[in-house]
């Protein structure tokens, strides 16, 4: 609940403040934001499955946005960014799907 | 796993297992993690947020160097075509407006050369300067070679269009004399001998009365009279009807400078 009422508070804040991204950040931000999603889908499918471990979360939300991020930033060294982030996203949407099935699974029992 | 094939439903407690855990896992907890969790969670609601409007206010600022060089790229290839089509379009408009331009002058061309023709035909009427000359011969002794040369003399004389009393003298006119008359192209023209000529008037005026020419011939030879008047604009309004020719044929000429 807490988290849930944090996604919305932080959605307000981006929306009222409007923040401007950094320009080294911007090839980052929308890859490490799937990151991120990914990890809070996997958490919510941890919960259902029993085996929800709040250190687990925390660690792996954090990882997945560095590595995403790194990938890209990797990519954009050796020339390949735009494809590496299509990948990225390729594969991360993937496992969203993926989570998102067996929630629906649990929750919905279809 | 197929939707249209349904698991067996499960009892009541097990349906709702899953919101149970989910509901436990929601109650609010004083605990690091959860407080940790409720702080990335802000951090992603703020990421998300951000993005979403940097991309709508941003358009080629946030694009990568490649993909700015591949709508350079593409930029530059559609202006490339573009102005191709320009320079052929405007070639084309070029040739058109010169082509009709053209077309006008050669139609005053033809309008003019036209003109030319049926003065010389005698189809059409004339005004101009020129001389009228009248001939008073009582006594009849004026005779069509006399005439003739009075015209072969204008002619010389660059007279452009001549006509003897109501007709028009042509290129293929002919005299006759017909007891004590004069006949051209078969019409009788009688005395008075009215001879209206275009041209420049002072020669033409000159030749008539050069010496040992015709008004000499005519006041010395035949006794008549002769008077000749100059005048600015004259009109030779007499036609001579064209009749088609039964054996000549034109040979096509290689410029198709009508004339109809």
């Amino acid at each position: 609940m807490i988290p849930a009422l944090g996604l919305l508070v932080g959605l307000a804040v981006g929306l009222f403040l409007h923040p401007a991204v950094p320009l080294a950040l911007q090839p980052y931000l929308p890859i490490a934001v799937i990151a991120a999603l990914d990890a809070v889908f996997g958490g919510v499918r941890a919960v259902l499955d029993g085996i929800f471990n709040d250190k687990v979360f925390v660690v792996s939300f954090l990882s997945n946005v560095v590595v995403a991020a790194f990938i890209v930033f990797l990519g954009d060294q050796l020339g390949v960014g735009s494809q590496l982030s299509t990948g990225v996203v390729v594969v991360l949407g993937i496992r969203i799907f993926s989570n998102v099935a067996s929630i629906r699974r649990h929750l919905f029992r279809a | 796993m197929s939707r249209s094939d349904p698991p067996p439903r499960v009892p009541a407690t097990e349906d709702s297992f899953g919101w149970q855990r989910l509901a436990l896992m929601a109650r609010p907890r004083a605990t690091k993690a959860n407080a940790l969790a409720a702080l990335l969670a802000i951090l992603l609601g703020f990421a998300v947020a951000t993005q979403v409007r940097q991309n709508q206010v941003l358009g080629l600022g946030s694009l990568r160097q490649v993909e700015l060089v591949t709508i350079l790229d593409n930029a530059t290839l559609l202006s490339a075509r573009l102005d191709q089509n320009a320079r052929e379009l405007q070639a084309t408009r070029d040739e058109l407006i010169s082509g009709s331009s053209s077309g006008a002058a050669a139609l005053t061309v033809a309008q003019e050369r036209l003109d030319t023709l049926r003065i010389l035909a005698g189809t059409t009427s004339a005004h101009g300067p020129g001389i009228r000359m009248t001939i008073n011969d009582p006594q009849a002794k004026v005779t069509a070679p006399l005439l003739l040369d009075a015209i072969e003399e204008l002619r010389d004389a660059g007279a452009e269009a001549i006509q003897v009393g109501d007709v028009r003298v042509v290129a293929s006119s002919y005299f006759d004399q017909a007891g004590s008359e004069v006949e051209i192209d078969g019409t009788k023209v009688t005395e008075p001998y009215v001879i209206s000529a275009i041209g420049n008037a002072q020669t033409l005026s000159s030749a008539m009365e050069i010496p040992g020419g015709l008004s000499e011939n005519v006041r010395l030879k035949l006794g008549a009279s002769i008077t000749i008047t100059q005048a600015t604009d004259l009109t030779v309004g007499a036609l001579h009807t064209l009749s088609e020719p039964r054996y000549a044929r034109p040979i096509p000429s290689p410029a198709p400078a009508a004339i109809p």
